[in-house]
C-alpha cells in the first residue's frame, strides 16, 4: 500500500514520556478523522507498546523509543514501536494474555490490548537487539455512520 | 495524576482523575494503599468518574489493590467506569474478583 503520509519520533525511555507518545501518535492520526473511541483504541495501543519498551526492553537504563506512524491508503494507520533493548526470547509466550515476568502490579495484558484495539500486529524481535511491534487499525471514522 | 481520597473506618474512597498509565500509577498505589493500611476499612471504592483514559496499567491497579483488601477481610468496588474501560475491565475477567459498575448518565440520574 503506498505512503501517503508519514512521522517519526524518538523518544527516551522514561515513563513519563507515556501520555506524549500516545498523544502525539493519536494527534498525527486525527488527519483521518477517527471517531473518540477509534483514538482511544490507538492511544491505548501506543500507551502499551511504549510502556513494554520501558518496563521490559530497557529495564535497568534508559534507552531510545523509535516510533514511526505511516497514513497508509484506504484510510488505514500504520504505527511501529522499535527498541533496541533485550529483545524477546519467546514471542508467543510474551503474546499470551496475564502473562508477565514482572508479576506484581502488571496485569500481563500488553499485547492482548494491542491486538484487541487494533486491526493486526505484528511483532520482530531479537534478543540483545531489539524488538519492533507494528500496528494497523483502519480508521473508519464518522463518515459512514 | 492527582487522587482525592476520604477515609472512615468503614469505607476508603479513591476519587481517580485524569490519566491512569504505567508512570502515573505508581503514585495511585502509594497513596491508596497508604490509606487502606491506616484505616483497615471494609470497602475500599475507587471511583472512576473523572478518569479520562486508562491502559492495562489501570487493570493491575485494580488487580493489586484486590490483593491489598483482601488480606484485612475488606471488598473492592470499582464504579463510575466507562463503557470502553468497563469493556476492558471485563474482558480481563476483573468481574470474578470485585465489583464493577459503569458511569451513570448524568442526564437520567437528575431524572431520578
Amino acid at each position: 500500500m503506498q505512503k501517503l503520509n508519514e512521522f517519526k519520533m524518538t523518544i527516551d525511555s522514561k515513563s513519563v514520556n507515556e501520555s506524549f507518545a500516545r498523544s502525539t501518535v493519536a494527534a498525527f492520526v486525527s488527519q483521518l478523522d477517527p471517531t473518540l473511541e477509534e483514538i482511544s483504541d490507538i492511544k491505548m495501543a501506543v500507551s502499551e507498546a511504549v510502556t513494554n519498551c520501558i518496563v521490559h526492553a530497557y529495564p535497568q537504563s534508559v534507552g531510545k523509543i523509535y516510533i514511526t506512524a505511516v497514513i497508509l491508503e484506504n484510510n488505514t494507520a500504520k504505527i511501529s514501536v522499535r527498541d533496541k533493548g533485550c529483545g524477546i526470547i519467546d514471542i508467543k509466550q510474551a503474546m499470551e494474555p496475564l502473562f508477565t515476568t514482572l508479576g506484581g502490579e502488571r496485569a500481563g495484558l500488553g499485547f492482548a490490548v494491542m491486538e484487541s484495539f487494533t486491526d493486526k500486529i505484528t511483532v520482530r524481535s531479537k534478543p540483545e537487539k531489539g524488538t519492533v511491534v507494528t500496528m494497523y487499525k483502519r480508521i473508519n471514522g464518522r463518515a459512514v455512520l | 495524576m492527582p487522587v482525592r481520597i476520604i477515609s472512615t473506618q468503614q469505607r476508603v474512597t479513591a476519587f481517580l482523575e485524569g490519566e491512569i498509565d504505567h508512570h502515573t500509577a505508581a503514585a495511585l498505589r502509594m497513596e491508596i494503599d497508604d490509606a487502606v493500611q491506616r484505616n483497615k476499612p471494609k470497602t475500599l471504592k475507587l471511583d472512576f468518574a473523572d478518569v479520562t483514559f486508562m491502559d492495562s496499567s489501570g487493570i493491575g491497579l485494580v488487580m493489586g489493590r484486590f490483593r491489598t483488601v483482601q488480606p484485612l477481610g475488606g471488598k473492592l468496588i470499582v464504579s463510575n467506569l466507562s463503557p470502553q474501560v468497563y469493556k476492558i475491565m471485563k474482558l480481563a475477567g476483573l468481574e470474578k474478583i470485585v465489583t464493577l459498575s459503569k458511569r451513570e448518565d448524568v442526564n437520567n440520574a437528575e431524572i431520578k
